[in-house]
């Protein structure tokens, strides 16, 4: 493997790794207040359907990319509703999200459409265009440095860039503001916060809408800017392993993105190996290589991480009379 | 994911009937509200299917067919849900033990069905408990939570299934990734064919033995959870992890059993599509049955006398939904997908919702709080 196909590797690394970022921040601020968020591909799909159907109907990525937010942003209402209002189960009410998305969006689609489930394929200004960087073409002469930053820094569409900033944003309001300390805290003890003086479900409530904002980014991101329109299940397990990262990465920003590169680059690594024969054991099933981010997640969750420990109130209801 | 029942001011038949009711009800409202989004008249659709439904012979024997996958993952899910374990992988471990339903088939060739079929019940057993055995000993042992790791086994088992039936299972000298037909000595007898012995009359549907064994299986659930020491355990550790500990019962050792009875529930939904009615082991044919045993096990309260009527609602929405997808071209047939999510939210997430409401009705008109 050569330099440039290294670089490519990265590259696309880099663009599988951003839904994974969102909607693992996303699942962060949510759970870092105590309310656990299954329902993050559920949203994220939502998303994806709502960007690609105002991004068709409209010609507009932005319009799209709003749509996409608001439509994350009722699921995460609900799912705030349920958990903190009726203090339901929150798992319960996730896994509900998932499957109302998957159900509403394949029929609103088809209904819509009558594409079978898709909607139209969208180009031109409906969909978030690369964008290069100043000075990439100039110093893509420079041995090294050059070609990085043309091809793996530079080239990228804005959502890219926003998931990447994302986390040294999130990781700024959770230690370093006083919204982050109480967020952080309500996700501990509840009751201090309480006694503190500061509404627990109001903290809540916000956490859980940051997280809609975020899932409806990464939900546009993969129908308006990675992919070209909305097709049924088009999230295929990216919310679940989202979650599965922000475990590994112990509920902290810097580890948490470490987690969505490492999925990323297993999937990038995917499509490169199909077909190939590795040294030593031969060609490996296509199925194999499909299945290695989840095996992956499996393994990792199973010996690497350690005991990783949740929030503390995490997926406790709080009642204030107690 | 409480399953008790029975809450201070509700009589014990409100909780069990009324509020599942309640739910349904709900659902059913959301979806009619969808329906007229798109268009259409909510009416007519629902009519249409519970004519689709339950209006035919044919109909009611293609929604007991559906209902008995069903009450096999709403099994799998309510056996977890009692030992305080969110099994979502139903969908991975029916379709590894419809796998080893289908291994069984191919390898017992010419038995006749009556003898082959307590080997296809282990062996649909043992592979859904296999495929269990891992998150269930992760959950218990490794403190992984098991809501994640059966997720990732429901995409690895989909992988693995696509993998050998493709290279290993597949009918040689065939494009479509599927196995060669079963013997039809082994073809579980049909309930037409049954009835006809009987001298009943009824229309050929996919209706067959499996369904029976899912009502025995639904007893012995029952006994197994309500009636046995061990289902005490498991139900103590559900309840109390900290108290079941202290009792003296090793709740990792419970878990690990629940999850492998959860996954042998999901395991038996092979006896019913591959052994009952494909014939032939092919992809896909959970088609969701496991995520929805989930719907099934909330609103029928975890307990067997509310799966079966769970399982034969939402074999009615499947058969109905199907019908309604083909008089409405623009009506797609995931419409059942979102009423199971809006049953999912409200009998599980929002339970508590329409309890106090339904209380004050209860409460008899004329007390007034003595102290205020």
């Amino acid at each position: 493997m050569d330099f440039l196909q290294i670089l490519s590797l990265l590259d696309s690394t880099i663009r599988l790794a951003a839904p994974l970022i969102l909607a693992a921040l996303a699942g962060l601020f949510s759970e870092r207040a105590g309310v656990v968020d299954i329902g993050l591909e559920g949203k994220m799909l939502a998303g994806a359907f709502a960007a690609a159907a105002a991004g068709a109907a409209t010609g507009s990525a932005w319009i799209g990319l709003l749509a996409g937010i608001t439509a994350s942003l009722v699921l995460a209402a609900v799912h705030g509703f349920a958990c903190i209002s009726q203090k339901g189960n929150q798992v319960v009410s996730g896994v509900a999200i998932n499957t109302i998305a998957a159900g509403l969006t394949a029929v609103l689609a088809q209904a819509w459409f009558e594409l079978g489930g898709r909607t139209p394929s969208l180009d031109g200004a409906s969909r978030f265009a690369a964008i290069d960087l100043p000075l990439a073409q100039t110093l893509s002469g420079i041995p090294l440095l050059g070609p990085v930053y043309a091809e793996l820094v530079s080239g990228h569409n804005l959502l890219v860039y926003i998931a990447f900033l994302a986390v040294p944003l999130a990781a700024w309001i959770a230690y370093r503001t006083r919204f982050g300390l109480r967020l952080r805290a309500v996700g501990e003890n509840p009751a201090a916060v309480d006694t503190a003086g500061i509404s627990v479900p109001v903290l809540r409530y916000q956490a859980v809408a940051i997280a809609g904002v975020l899932c409806g980014i990464a939900g546009a991101y993969l129908s308006t800017a990675q992919g070209a329109g909305f097709q049924e299940n088009m999230t295929a397990g990216k919310g679940y392993l989202a979650l599965a990262a922000l475990i590994l990465g112990k509920w902290k920003p810097v580890p948490t993105l470490m987690a969505c590169l490492l999925f990323a680059f297993a999937d990038a690594l995917q499509t490169r190996l199909q077909g190939v024969p590795l040294p030593g054991i031969g060609e490996v099933p296509v199925q194999v290589i499909e299945a290695l981010p989840y095996i992956l997640t499996v393994l990792l969750l199973a010996g690497f991480v350690g005991r990783a420990i949740p929030p503390k109130a995490a997926g406790l209801p709080y009642t204030k009379d107690r | 994911m409480s399953p008790q029942t029975g809450s201070g001011e509700l009589p014990r038949w409100a909780t069990i009937v009324a509020l599942p009711l309640i739910n349904v009800g709900i659902a059913l409202l959301v979806s009619a509200l969808v329906i007229l989004s798109i268009g259409e008249d909510p009416l007519a659709a629902l009519g249409i299917m519970v004519q689709g439904a339950f209006g035919s012979g044919l109909g009611i024997g293609y929604t007991l067919y559906y209902a008995t996958s069903l009450i096999f993952t709403g099994l799998c899910v309510a056996v977890a849900f009692h030992a305080g374990l969110f099994n979502i992988g139903g969908e991975g471990q029916a379709y590894i033990g419809g796998l080893g339903v289908g291994i069984a088939c191919l390898a017992l060739g010419g038995w006749p069905w009556w003898l082959a079929l307590p080997v296809t019940v282990l062996a649909g057993m043992a592979f859904g408990a296999a495929w269990a055995l891992i998150p269930g000993y992760l959950q218990a042992y490794r403190g992984s939570h098991v809501v994640i790791t059966t997720i990732m086994f429901n995409f690895i088992a989909s992988a693995l299934m696509v993998y050998l039936l493709v290279n290993v299972l597949i009918n040689p000298g065939q494009m479509s990734p599927e196995s060669r037909e079963f013997d039809p000595s082994l073809f579980l007898p049909q309930m037409h064919e049954m009835l006809a012995v009987l001298g009943m009359e009824v229309d050929a549907t996919p209706l067959n033995l499996s369904f029976l064994i899912a009502l025995l299986a639904c007893v012995l659930i029952w006994l197994y959870i309500w009636h046995t020491r061990a289902g005490f355990r498991l139900r103590t550790v559900g309840a109390n992890e900290d108290a079941a500990r202290y009792a003296g019962i090793d709740p990792r050792r419970t878990i690990l059993i629940a999850m492998l009875l959860s996954g042998a529930m999901a395991g038996l939904l092979g006896l019913n599509e591959v052994q009952g009615v494909q014939h032939r082991l092919m992809l896909n044919f959970t088609a969701g049955l496991g995520f929805t045993g989930i719907a099934v096990a909330l609103m029928g309260r975890a307990h067997p006398a509310g799966i079966v009527p769970a399982a034969i609602l939402f074999g009615a929405l499947y058969q109905g939904g199907a019908e309604l997808a083909f008089e409405y071209q623009n009506i797609s047939p995931e419409l059942v997908v979102v009423i199971q999510g809006v049953v999912i939210l409200f009998a599980g997430a929002l339970e508590h919702m329409f309890k106090p409401a339904l209380s004050r009705l209860f409460r008899p008109r004329r007390t007034i709080p003595a102290e205020a």
